[in-house]
């Protein structure tokens, strides 16, 4: 096995006396997905915001290719930054209003220097956009007029645009319809296999995570139920929150719909 | 049908000014709900069902709108906008798809959910019980003291459930959801499904939920839209959507679901121009 990308070991994090993470560790490797689903409300956006310094952990460590992520000054921030994007579960809230598509997309190239030509910047913006089944008509309109999907979009070309290592997902593709949804896994896969990119991918839809993931981490109150491979996790889930979650999967089906015991 | 239509819209049609001239999204919607009725509206993301759901409550000031909606025999867009007003978050409630941008972010969750309730002159500290218990039911744990809390300090789902409380704590006769669980985990999100759906079934409000989860629709929707470029191409019961779509987007919709168990190392099928199926590349 290679050394992990990211190593996360026992993040604690309180809010106002309520303890949110109560000791959180998980490791994600070079070209690995790892999956985190569980409670809404059990700390899944929390330990994201920790691992890219939004959030400051009351302890535990993180490490991104054996730097350490919460002991880094400025600079070395600014560099980890750079290998590692987030997409957040708020697609609306996280693009400035203000800026254009252009502008949203060619920032993280400018901010760490990797493309200071204005030109060439809102090109790459619009080869991203078409990786994201979107055009380079949008490229000068405002976040506002997109819709949901559209939006989320946007985010992940922004994300992509560094080419970081690490890839944190919150929830990128809830939004999507099917085949757009598609179209994004299928990105996210060959960035995998031929970049080597890992990500962390939050998501609720267990069909998604099941097709994406090599392995999943189970989130329940604060504390990972389970851990393990795909295969593990779906096929012989060893925590019964993990079960329940599987059992409450809604089948697009309507006759077996109507079978099913109504709700837990 | 037995009972005239609580909403009828009819050749609904939305443009947007542009530098380049008005440019029109949703081109002929025909839609009815009957009281207590549950109808889902699906399809591509940009085809126009956001702005379909906003342009019923007249919520954008730069949306063109013509054609006819009626709320309960009232045509909508003749309507001063004073009495629009208080048909938003009165007849009708609405779900935004962004939960965040319709939250106050200086106000508390409990003040917000009791918000349409004490408009209408229901005491403080029965609106608060009633916010609390909703919540409640809505599967946020410690309600009572979590409803002193801001929007900020909840996660997104249960930022989702607090806009799904305001929504519906005053008892609309409609309600319209766009995208309502997304942010849910599959437990909660039915916990969430069957508080709506006993509001359809005791009250008798109508549900028009927009959603991309084909799982969703089967379990909680009778009736179907699917659009596609700013126009419904099918609609019908779920279950002939679901046993015999007609359409080939629909087809290629319902064929494209990713399944638990399927075969991982293929790429996913996306659908073509033509609304095809297609191999992913
Ligand atoms: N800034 C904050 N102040 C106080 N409490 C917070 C803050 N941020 C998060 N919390 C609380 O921490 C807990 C975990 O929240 P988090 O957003 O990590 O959940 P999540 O697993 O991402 O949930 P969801 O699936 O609903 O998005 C929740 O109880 C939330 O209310
Ligand atoms: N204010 C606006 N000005 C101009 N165009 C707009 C505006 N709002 C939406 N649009 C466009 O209208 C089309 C329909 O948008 P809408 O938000 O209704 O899509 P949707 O079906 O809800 O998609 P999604 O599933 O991605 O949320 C999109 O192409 C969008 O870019
Ligand atoms: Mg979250
Ligand atoms: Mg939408």
């Amino acid at each position: 096995m290679s050394e992990p990308l990211l190593q996360v070991r026992d993040l604690v994090k309180t809010f106002g006396g309520r303890p949110v993470l109560a000791g959180v560790s998980f490791d994600v490797a070079p070209g690995e997905v790892l999956g985190l689903v569980g409670e809404s409300g059990s700390g899944k956006s929390t330990t994201a915001r920790c691992v890219t310094r939004l959030t400051r952990p009351d302890s535990g460590q993180i490490l991104l290719g054996g730097r350490d992520v919460l002991a880094a000054g400025r600079r070395e921030l600014r560099a980890l930054r750079a290998d590692m994007q987030m997409v957040f579960q708020d697609p609306y809230a996280s693009l400035n209003p203000r800026m254009t598509v252009a502008e949203l997309i060619g920032e993280p190239l400018l901010v760490h220097g990797l493309e200071p030509d204005r030109r060439r910047r809102r090109e790459r913006a619009a080869e991203l956009l078409e990786t994201v089944g979107m055009t380079a008509e949008h490229l000068d309109r405002h976040p506002r007029s997109f819709s949901g999907g559209q939006r989320q979009r946007i985010s992940i070309a922004r994300a992509l645009a560094v080419e970081p290592r690490l890839l944190i997902c919150d929830e990128p593709v809830s939004s999507l319809d099917v085949s757009v949804q598609a179209q994004v896994l299928n990105l996210l896969r060959d960035l995998r296999e031929r970049l080597g990119l890992s990500i962390l991918f939050i998501a609720h839809d267990l069909a998604v995570v099941y097709y994406l993931c090599d392995r999943v981490a189970v989130m329940l109150g604060g504390e990972l139920a389970e851990i393990g491979t795909r295969e593990q996790i779906y096929g012989d889930p060893a925590h019964p929150y993990t079960r329940s979650l599987l059992d409450a999967v809604p089948v697009p089906d309507p006759a077996l719909a109507r079978q099913r015991p109504s709700s837990t | 049908m037995s009972t005239d239509p609580l909403l009828r819209v009819r050749d609904l049609r939305v443009s947007y000014p542009t530098p380049a001239g008005p440019a029109q999204v949703v081109h002929g919607v025909d839609l009815d709900l009957a009281p207590g009725e549950r109808v889902a509206l699906v399809g591509e993301s940009g085809s126009g069902k956001s702005v379909t759901a906003r342009a019923v409550l007249r919520l954008d000031p730069d949306a063109r709108l013509s054609g006819r909606i009626e709320l309960e025999g009232v045509d909508l867009l003749k309507l001063p906008p004073r009495r629009m007003r208080e048909i938003r978050g009165g007849r009708v409630g609405l779900v935004f798809q962004d939960p965040l941008a319709s939250l106050n972010p200086v106000m508390t969750i409990g003040r917000q959910v009791m918000q349409p309730l004490l408009i209408r002159g229901v005491p403080r500290k029965v609106a608060r019980r009633r916010a609390v218990d909703l919540l409640e039911r809505l599967g946020v744990r410690d309600a009572e003291h979590r409803a002193d809390d801001y929007p900020h300090q909840f996660s997104g789902g249960m930022r989702q459930r607090v806009v799904i409380a305001i929504a519906v704590i005053a008892e609309p006769a409609l309600l319209i959801a766009d995208e309502p669980t997304t942010a849910l985990d599959v437990r909660v999100q039915a916990r969430v499904l069957e508080l709506l759906r006993e509001l359809a079934d005791e009250r008798g409000m109508s549900i028009l939920l927009i959603t991309h989860d084909l799982g969703i629709v089967a379990g909680f929707a009778q009736r179907a839209v699917v659009m596609r470029h700013g126009r419904p191409v099918e609609t019908g019961t779920v279950e002939q959507i679901y046993t015999a779509p007609r359409d080939p987007y629909t087809k290629a919709l319902l064929a494209a679901v990713p399944r638990i168990g399927g075969d991982v190392t293929r790429p996913l099928a996306v659908i073509g121009a033509a609304g095809e199926e297609k191999e992913g590349s």
